[in-house]
């Protein structure tokens, strides 16, 4: 993938000047929102499920190792293949290889963040092996060159005309005087593009939401279908998913079910959640031949057992995104990691490294509101925090900053010297700002007035007015 | 060392254990071998009326159409006129269930069945669900030869088949039912649960039907 | 309630010291009034956020303790912000969970302080004020307060008490402004597209005063609201519920 998060402040830049960006994310500012709150509110034990899925996962991580294996033993038994990576290249490689074995020419994928994350289609590509996206969103934005720009709407960052202009640069055969001016119309034209690509395709890759140790079985959830068509068409299934997906049981799996599609999209249930076992058995009319799955690290093990465990839990919802005043003003791709949004912010640095990323964790107000609406409860904002103690222990974070920080420390430390230093400075700011009460510009402030006025400061520090009114009123210090 | 063997001492290393403390296997194995509930909404918990009312009302609420009869026999002539009514061809595809097998299709001259797996050459498919969930409306499918996964994603229109004794209140009640049919830490190869059509909201977060999989799923509770 | 006057150790907030005094006067009234006893320890300066939300954490510590010391002796601690009473209450013991001498200090101290208004309506039961503001204002809840410390009915309680005074409900009143502290200085773009979409829902409200809880939100959001000529006036709430609204708004001169 294409990391840009090191120039995270221009891609913020040309992110607030694209009209067509802006235009488009009016749709999750109250969508999502709306329809979170709407079917949150009519299950009274919401809370309560809250609680119980992040014992749910808390108690899986905590003996990962072992349901890892029972899982694979499931696996084992149904007649299918575990495969581990602990890099991206260790995933893409064990792809690559079942693909090739099996003669394949193209690969039909459900949507899968972790396909993302590894960087899963150039590589086919770039080994002659043709990947067709299937979920409308990402089709649309395979189709744009494009990477998802939210990790359960990878398209919301386009508008309806510039996906017709999209089919019609894309698909030739379109008469120019067919309609596409109505989202069902253009939906016609995917479904029946890629219902001929589901039927021709040679290796269908899913993500996972669950692995169920239990039983071996991965679970996905989708609302098209396309994930199902992607995994019982094709000769073979391939899986891909994190060691973090584990859960122990259906029961468990199901918790967290109550939470995901009521966070995610307002919806009860989605559409299809699929529960996958092993390949086709002797009897089947219909299935897979072969069914893998590749479980894949990537800098999740060197979060277990730390302050970045928590993070672990994550379902991908996205309802952080969907309430992030960051995510509202600028979209996904202005992050330039695989993850957007406050669960990207934290968890893009452990899989792409702190250096490259260290602007994520940076770039929120703290506001709160993602933990508030995790389902998982996540403490997003404090494993944010802990990322910016980590980059500026390892000196990191850009020079200015980290001395601007530690010389007002230094006075902040020192109560009468910052009392002596602040009263003159606030004097004479206030003597300089009591006419108007404000300052267009001041030096040194520019981060402040390039957009806003400062209020001007009443001219007295309280702690000098306080002593000096209680002198005049006779009372003690 | 192998991709397992490295992920897995990963894992160890970061959660400092060996795997072979007694204590964590225990409460591994208890858990695998005596799935628990977790919390039960209590939306779903009801007398069978209910959960069969809750059940239609929700299945309803996202956009599936549902259809009570009284008895297994009035399904081919449920069947003919929801496809009269849908200007749908008087065809179908289902699999080998021997519920609908033993439905009297002879009711029906006109309707055609044609059997085994859908090659998305069908406009309607028909298959049996082995449990509703009524919390959710959700329908519950296992793969077979008895119902073809694919005839519950590739006809436009989806017919399925539900006993009324076989509505839930909740997930876990069926996840029990599929341990007694296939055994403990079994499953069938797929498990479909299915709440209303296939649909879409990935242009401008418009919320159209039939996106991939069937663009209409007709319910018919018998009994 | 005990029947000695509750001593209260005034946490003044750096903003309010350095920017906003009447804001802290306003609280010395409103405490007096509900019968508190107020000091002012001398040797505070700030909560340590700005370090603390920079990955300082040895400087924000060391901030910490030394609140912790000056604020031990009362019985509660007040601060006129739900972001810095939020730092005492929430992030103190966590910032020195591993230190086994400090932590049941910062504990101590946590279940002690209090933000101003919750202050007043959740501990002392004050349930009105005895004030005029004739006009119209909007309440913006800033975001520690109204997440950390769950203050979002309180003030709106004291504020219906107020004579003269109409509420008016801001749109999206629970949404961030885009100050987030530091955050405002080193991502101005964001802050600004974020404050931008809070000005307009205050404009759309028509209330002719934005009231908060916080000195830092208010500071942003009246520097974008003059920035765009607008005629909104911003306070803190305090000033409103003490009936201390004689000093000019946030960002007005003498002269306006």
């Amino acid at each position: 993938m294409n990391l840009t998060a090191d120039r995270f402040k221009d891609n913020v830049r040309v992110a607030l000047d694209d009209d067509q960006l802006q235009r488009a994310l009016t749709h999750v500012r109250s969508n999502f929102i709306e329809k979170r709150a709407k079917s949150v509110a009519a299950l009274p034990e919401f809370e309560a499920l809250r609680e119980a899925a992040r014992a749910v996962k808390d108690h899986a991580l905590a003996h990962l190792d072992l349901y890892l294996e029972a899982y694979e033993t499931r696996v084992a038994e149904s007649g299918g293949h575990v495969h581990y990576a602990e890099t991206a290249s260790d995933a893409r490689d064990v792809i690559l290889d079942i693909c090739r074995k099996a003669g394949a020419r193209t690969v039909t994928k459900g949507k899968s963040m972790i396909a993302e994350e590894v960087d899963l289609n150039n590589h086919l590509e770039a080994h002659g092996i043709e990947p067709v996206e299937t979920d409308l969103g990402e089709y649309i934005i395979q189709l744009r060159g494009e990477v998802p720009s939210h990790i359960i709407a990878p398209a919301v960052h386009v508008n309806q005309d510039q996906v017709e202009s999209d089919f019609r640069r894309v698909h030739t055969h379109l008469a120019a005087d067919r309609d596409l001016t109505e989202p069902t119309s253009l939906l016609a034209e995917a479904r029946g593009i890629l219902r001929d690509r589901f039927l021709a395709a040679d290796v269908g890759i899913t993500g996972a939401n669950f692995l169920v140790a239990e039983t071996g079985t991965s679970i996905i959830v989708t609302n098209e279908g396309n994930g199902d068509l992607t995994q019982i068409l094709p000769r073979i299934h391939i899986v891909i998913a994190s060691i973090e997906k584990i859960v122990p049981t259906l029961e468990d799996a199901t918790t967290i079910l109550r939470l995901l599609a009521r966070s995610a999209t307002g919806q009860d249930m989605s559409v299809y959640t699929t529960l996958s076992t092993g390949p086709r058995r002797p009897d089947d009319p219909d299935g897979p031949d072969e069914y893998h799955v590749v479980i894949l690290d990537n800098g999740r093990t060197a979060m277990l057992g730390t302050e970045f465990q928590d993070m672990l839990r994550c379902i991908r919802c996205g309802a952080c995104m969907n309430h992030c005043p960051v995510y509202h003003a600028v979209g996904g791709h202005a992050y330039g990691a695989t993850y957007p949004g406050p669960m990207g912010q934290v968890l893009d640095p452990a899989i792409f490294g702190l250096k490259a990323t260290h602007d994520l964790p940076n770039a929120s107000t703290f506001c709160g509101r993602c933990e508030s609406v995790c389902p998982m409860k996540i403490p997003l904002p404090k494993m944010m925090r802990h990322w910016r103690d980590k980059e500026f222990e390892r000196g990191l974070s850009p020079a200015p900053q980290r001395w601007g920080i530690r010389a007002w420390a230094f006075f902040a430390r020192r109560p009468a010297l910052y009392r002596f230093a602040t009263g003159l400075m606030i004097r004479a700011l206030g003597n300089l700002g009591s006419d108007r009460g404000r300052f267009r510009m001041l030096p040194l402030a520019g981060g402040w007035t390039a957009h806003r006025d400062l209020p001007a400061p009443e001219g007295r520090t309280f702690m000098n007015a306080y002593r000096a009114r209680a002198k005049s009123k006779g009372r003690k210090t | 060392m192998s991709g397992r063997e490295i992920v897995l001492r990963k894992v160890r290393h970061a959660l400092g254990v060996t795997g072979e403390e007694a204590a964590r296997r225990s409460a591994v194995a208890e858990r695998l071998n005596k799935p628990e509930p977790n919390v039960i909404p209590e939306r779903g918990k009801r007398d069978r009326e209910g959960r069969v009312a809750l059940f239609r009302e929700m299945a309803e609420a996202v956009s599936a159409t549902v259809e009570s009869v009284a008895a297994p026999d009035d399904v081919p002539t449920a069947i003919a006129r929801y496809l009269r009514e849908q200007n749908l061809p008087a065809a179908f595809r289902a699999g080998a269930d021997p519920a609908i097998s033993a439905l009297p299709w002879d009711r029906e001259p006109n309707l055609t069945r044609l059997s085994g797996a859908s090659d998305g050459r069908d406009a309607v498919g028909l298959s049996r669900a082995i449990a509703g969930v009524a919390e959710s409306g959700t329908l519950v499918l296992v793969s077979g030869p008895d119902n073809p996964t694919t005839i519950n994603f590739l006809p436009d229109a989806h017919i399925v088949m539900l006993s009324a004794d076989d509505i839930a209140g909740d997930y876990e009640t069926v996840w029990r039912r599929l341990r007694e049919r296939f055994g403990a830490g079994q499953a069938p190869r797929t498990v479909n649960l299915v709440t209303g059509p296939s649909r879409s909201a990935d242009i401008e977060q418009t919320l159209i039907l039939g996106a991939h999989g069937p663009r209409a799923l007709h319910i018919i509770v018998v009994g | 309630m005990t029947l000695t006057p509750p001593h209260v150790g005034l946490f003044v907030t750096c903003l309010v010291d350095l920017f906003r005094p009447s804001v802290g006067f306003a609280a010395i009234k409103l405490l007096e009034e509900a019968g508190c006893t107020i000091d002012v320890p001398a040797s505070q300066t700030c909560c340590g956020q700005p370090a603390y939300n920079s990955g300082d954490s040895a400087d924000a510590r060391a901030i910490a303790k030394s609140v912790i010391e000056a604020f031990e002796p009362y019985d509660y601690v007040v601060a006129p912000s739900g972001s810095c009473a939020g730092m005492l209450k929430k992030h103190y013991p966590a910032l020195l969970a591993d230190d086994a001498q400090w932590r049941p200090r910062a504990e101590r101290l946590a279940a002690h302080t209090f933000e101003l208004v919750s202050f007043l309506t959740d501990v002392l039961g004050v349930t009105s004020v005895t004030a005029q503001h004739d006009g119209t204002v909007t309440y913006h809840d800033s975001c520690s307060g109204l997440r950390e410390l769950g203050i979002q009915a309180q003030p709106r309680q004291l504020l219906g008490s107020v004579d003269g005074l109409q509420l008016l409900e801001l749109k999206n009143a629970d949404v961030c402004c885009g100050f987030g502290g530091t955050f405002c200085v080193k991502y101005p773009d964001l802050s600004n597209a974020i404050v931008e979409r809070k000005t307009a829902d205050i404009a759309d409200s028509g209330a002719e005063t934005l009231l908060a809880g916080d000195l830092g939100c208010l500071m942003n959001m009246a520097g974008k609201l003059k920035r765009e000529g607008r005629a909104t006036k911003s306070r803190h709430v305090a000033e409103v519920l003490a009936g201390m609204t004689d000093v000019p708004a946030i960002g007005e001169g003498v002269s306006e």
